[in-house]
């Protein structure tokens, strides 16, 4: 294969009036990856792909596909297949007519055409029903046919706009592997915007945060997860609590973060300046309850508040007074062995180790505004 | 249509199936990509608006402006134009409130209740439509001011003379299906939700209607009173049957033409011009933002509106309505075009002897303007219909558009058709005929449009894109998705231009110097300008009605098929 970047974005802008949708993009997609573009409602992420497609061009900045530019060039020239949220099948057309549109369009014969839609239709597994129209089908099955229209034109690049958003939730998640497995198969390279964190955590190759037309990540799942560069990047892809401070102590390897008065956090690594204005972070599934006192750091009294059952987790609301509240996710059988749920309004301990505990510079606005996923 | 025959592939069992037609298409659908192309089409679209449709009838008036005002030197002239602007306006408004308050509870019980002849109800409420409005004026005329009309039920005591009551009478009966259409549409739209939670929150059926339902519905109100008022000030023909010495706008600008007054013709054109423009932009921008009072509920009150004894009531009232102020006196032209059978007429008639000749002629021109203006319209209206309904010349222009293409039916076609005389009338080479098409295309052009504008912007456009990055171009994907996709509401569009154009009166009037159209004539035969018989009359108008039911006809086979 070739080793050109499938898809470059040399600091794109688009502005719609005074709207800034997408701001200083600038993106290298390999040839053959799984991009998820993640982001919340209003990020850009729709505007991205439709760049990328060609359905709407830059305020500035430049767009290259499989090495060549192509800012301006029209979306039927640039072979990137989109597929957008609805599917937009074609309601009169039968699905094969569907599937047959895109090597049509490009000056197949229909009868290679055809064959063509049959064999996609094979690999969707939706062959007998390619005589149907599509509001004949379920929301899954419309969701497989729109994917095989959009390989059906042999386009090396794959655009989908939240594929499995109109999908219920059990359906979904057998879905996502599926469609991995399928771009792998074929060798196309795929962006798929989703606002759906676990969707992107399960599939991508790398994943690209978006928030407010940038891009506020751009790394493998478990970098994103394990290293998340802004508190909002540690609070979209996870959920963590958060502890604005300042840092009093420092030493070799270790940072002492003074949370509350009286309160400090021991967080490993010494990257912030001594007084720097903080904020702690660490995840909720990496914060343990103790029933009772031992001698170890970051051990902070509190009073459960209450629990909640989330699946294989106890999610767990502590008051720690002057702190503030957090959240703890305990493991199922943890939580149960120390009869958590029959606690609540006891005083039990929490605990993050200093590895868990990441620490990012306070953000320019107030951290709820920082945190805010939309 | 040319667009439709490229749907259909060549045959795919054969194997060098690429067609001469085929090559055509393709390499049409490859020039399609490039910008200037699109320019073009847009172009012509544009320019065929603004030189045909849209300054000749709203600007050509101007072309006479040093005699609009040699009016002022003729006080009862100046009074008496005066006087019929007003009565134009004062009937209009008064018809188009009525006809609303009559009309929603009818379209109400068509599209709510569950009783088997909603749906017979709903196909009667056509009929005026399908009549022509010549033919309806006749009708009204014969029913209410006739011997065997509605005296010879009630006493002969019991009967109209042409004036003012008989215009409203029959500007109520063809503004009626306009209502009834525009609500039962907007109600089949409407989601109960909104009503069913009013209603589980405490309000009565009435108070849920009146305080949540109609709020929402007023862009519907609004739409549907804006066509009745501009039907209602705008229809000549039948209006001069019925007027008698009674004038309003268009009687006047008839009467003064006749009479070979050119500057109140003048004057009073280019006020209805100006004020019914004025009227209807200042509607489109002031009526959304006006809100419907609420006000205290009464709750008891109320509950009884919405007992179901009041809501039988209701119905019966709009039945009675419906049915003695709309059907009868639409369908009383039938009573002397059936006795037209039997005497002879209809004998003379084939023959095409006596008057005949004329009207044959006559009723050919008819179509052959008609043909010829909606094929124009349709030509030149796509591009610019595709440029309103996706805002191609950005939401300034394409909204400035989406307002001027409403102008044409707005304004009296009367006063629009001494303004497009005007604008061509210098241009002596340009024969009568082609006049006549003009004038024709530009009041029939916003039935196209709006039409397409509707259903194109019904097609999300995420369909267009996806066909875009499939390898579609324009050409293509218009040709494929977008005309399939709204084939119904072209077909649709194009019939009732084509409709339209046949039933027009008013601006052939004014254009027309030889040539005289169906209608035309039908007014002449109608006034006794040219001596006729009344089972002749009926005959005449009974072949209009005859072809406009086929041709509607035609529209409902045709789009079953499709």
């Amino acid at each position: 294969m070739t080793l050109l970047p499938s898809i470059r974005l040399i600091d794109v802008s688009k502005t719609f009036g005074r709207i800034k949708a997408i701001h200083n993009v600038s993106l290298q997609i390999a040839d053959g990856e799984y991009v998820c573009v993640l982001g919340p409602t209003g990020s850009g992420k729709t505007t991205l792909l439709r760049l990328i497609a060609g359905l709407t061009y830059p305020t500035s900045g430049s767009i290259e596909l499989d090495g060549k530019p192509v800012t301006f060039v029209q979306p039927e020239d640039r072979n990137a297949a989109y597929v957008p949220q609805q599917y937009a099948l074609f309601p009169h057309m039968t699905v094969r007519e569907n599937v047959a549109f895109g090597p049509l369009a490009r000056g197949f014969t229909p009868e290679e055409s055809l064959r063509t839609a049959d064999e996609m239709l094979k690999l969707v597994r939706l062959s007998h029903r390619a005589a149907s129209f599509p509001h004949e089908l379920s929301g899954g099955m419309q969701q497989r046919i729109a994917l095989a229209r959009g390989l059906a034109g042999r386009s090396p690049l794959l655009l989908l706009d939240e594929p499995l958003g109109a999908i219920d939730a059990r359906l979904r998640v057998i879905l996502r592997y599926q469609l991995r497995r399928l771009a792998k198969d074929l060798g196309v390279t795929v962006v798929h915007v989703t606002h759906d964190q676990q969707e992107a955590m399960s599939i991508a190759d790398r994943i690209a945060v978006l928030r407010e037309g940038a891009i506020e990540q751009f790394d493998h799942p478990a970098d994103i997860y394990g290293a998340p560069t802004s508190p909002f990047l540690a609070n979209f892809v996870g959920g963590a609590n958060f502890l604005e401070g300042t840092v009093v102590r420092k030493e070799l390897d270790v940072t002492l973060i003074e949370v509350a008065e009286g309160f400090s956090v021991t967080s490993s690594g010494n990257a912030h300046p001594l007084g720097g204005a903080v904020v702690a972070s660490f995840r909720q599934e990496r914060t343990s309850i103790l029933t009772s006192a031992s001698l170890e750091e970051n051990l902070v009294p509190g009073k459960l508040v209450s629990t909640s059952l989330l699946g294989v987790f106890l999610r767990c609301v502590v008051d720690l007074g002057r702190i503030g509240e957090i959240v703890a996710k305990v493991p199922l059988r943890e939580a149960l062995q120390q009869r958590l749920p029959d606690r609540v309004g006891d005083v039990i301990f929490v605990r993050a180790g200093r590895e868990a505990v990441l620490v990012f510079s306070r953000p320019e606005r107030a951290l709820a505004v920082e945190l805010e996923a939309f | 249509m040319r667009e439709e025959s490229g749907k259909s592939q060549p045959p795919r069992d054969s194997k060098s199936s690429i067609t001469l037609w085929t090559r055509v298409l393709l390499s049409l659908d490859l020039a399609s990509g490039s910008r200037n192309t699109k320019i073009l089409a847009y172009a012509v679209g544009v320019l065929f608006f603004l030189i045909i449709v849209f300054v000749p009838p709203v600007f050509g008036i101007l072309l006479g402006w040093s005699k609009i005002f040699e009016v002022v030197w003729y006080p009862d002239l100046l009074g008496r134009a005066a006087s019929a602007i007003l009565a134009s306006f004062t009937i209009a408004v008064t018809v188009s409130l009525i006809d609303l308050a009559a009309g929603l509870p009818l379209a109400w019980f068509i599209v709510r209740s569950r009783s088997t002849w909603a749906s017979t109800i709903d196909t009667l409420a056509n009929i005026p439509f399908i009549v022509p409005t010549v033919a309806l004026g006749y009708s009204v005329l014969t029913f209410w001011g006739g011997t065997q009309g509605i005296s010879s039920l009630l006493g002969p005591e019991f009967v109209f003379s042409p004036g003012w009551q008989m215009i409203v009478l029959l500007h109520f009966a063809f503004s009626y299906p306009v209502i009834v259409r525009v609500m039962v549409g907007a109600l089949e739209g409407y989601k109960e939700v909104y009503e069913t939670a009013a209603r589980t929150l405490g309000a009565s059926a009435f108070t849920a209607v009146r305080t949540v339902s109609m709020p929402l519905l007023k862009p519907a109100l609004i739409a549907a009173f804006l066509l009745a008022f501009a039907r209602s000030l705008s229809e000549t023909g039948a209006t001069v049957m019925v007027a008698g010495a009674f004038e309003n706008g268009p009687v006047f600008i008839r009467n003064a033409r006749l009479a070979g007054l050119e500057s109140p013709l003048l004057f009073v054109s280019f006020v209805l011009i100006i004020a019914s423009s004025f009227f209807f932009v200042g509607i489109r921008i002031f009526a959304p933002k006006a809100r419907l009072p609420i006000s205290a509920v009464r709750p008891k009150l109320e509950k009884r509106s919405s007992s179901r004894a009041a809501g039988n009531l209701r119905n019966l009232i709009t039945f009675f309505i419906f049915a003695l102020f709309v059907i009868i006196p639409s369908l009383f032209v039938v009573f002397p075009s059936v006795g037209a059978i039997s005497d002879g007429t209809l004998q003379a008639a084939v023959a095409g002897t006596g008057i005949w000749s004329t009207y044959w002629q006559s009723v050919g021109l008819s179509y052959s303007i008609a043909l010829a203006a909606t094929a124009l319209n349709i030509v030149a209206g796509l591009p610019v219909s595709v440029l309103i309904a996706r805002r191609r010349g950005g939401i300034v222009v394409s909204g400035v558009f989406d307002t001027l293409v409403n102008i044409p039916i707005v304004v009296p076609s009367i006063a629009l058709g001494v303004s497009i005389g005007m604008f061509w009338g210098g241009l002596t080479q340009i024969p009568e005929f082609w006049l006549l098409v003009f004038a024709h295309s530009s009041i029939t052009y916003t039935y196209f449009v709006r039409s397409m504008v509707a259903s194109i912007e019904s097609i999300p456009t995420e369909v267009e894109d996806v066909a875009r990055t499939l390898g579609g171009k324009p050409l293509t994907v218009f040709r494929r998705l977008t005309m399939p996709l709204s084939k119904y509401a072209l077909l649709a569009g194009a019939i009732m231009a084509f409709t339209r154009s046949v039933d027009e009166t008013g601006a052939t009037l004014a254009v027309a110097k030889k040539l005289t159209t169906a209608p035309v004539l039908m007014v002449d035969w109608v006034r006794g300008t040219v001596p006729a018989s009344s089972s002749a009359i009926g005959l005449g108008l009974g072949i209009l009605v005859l072809t406009s039911f086929v041709s509607l006809l035609v529209l409902t086979v045709a789009t079953r098929r499709m």
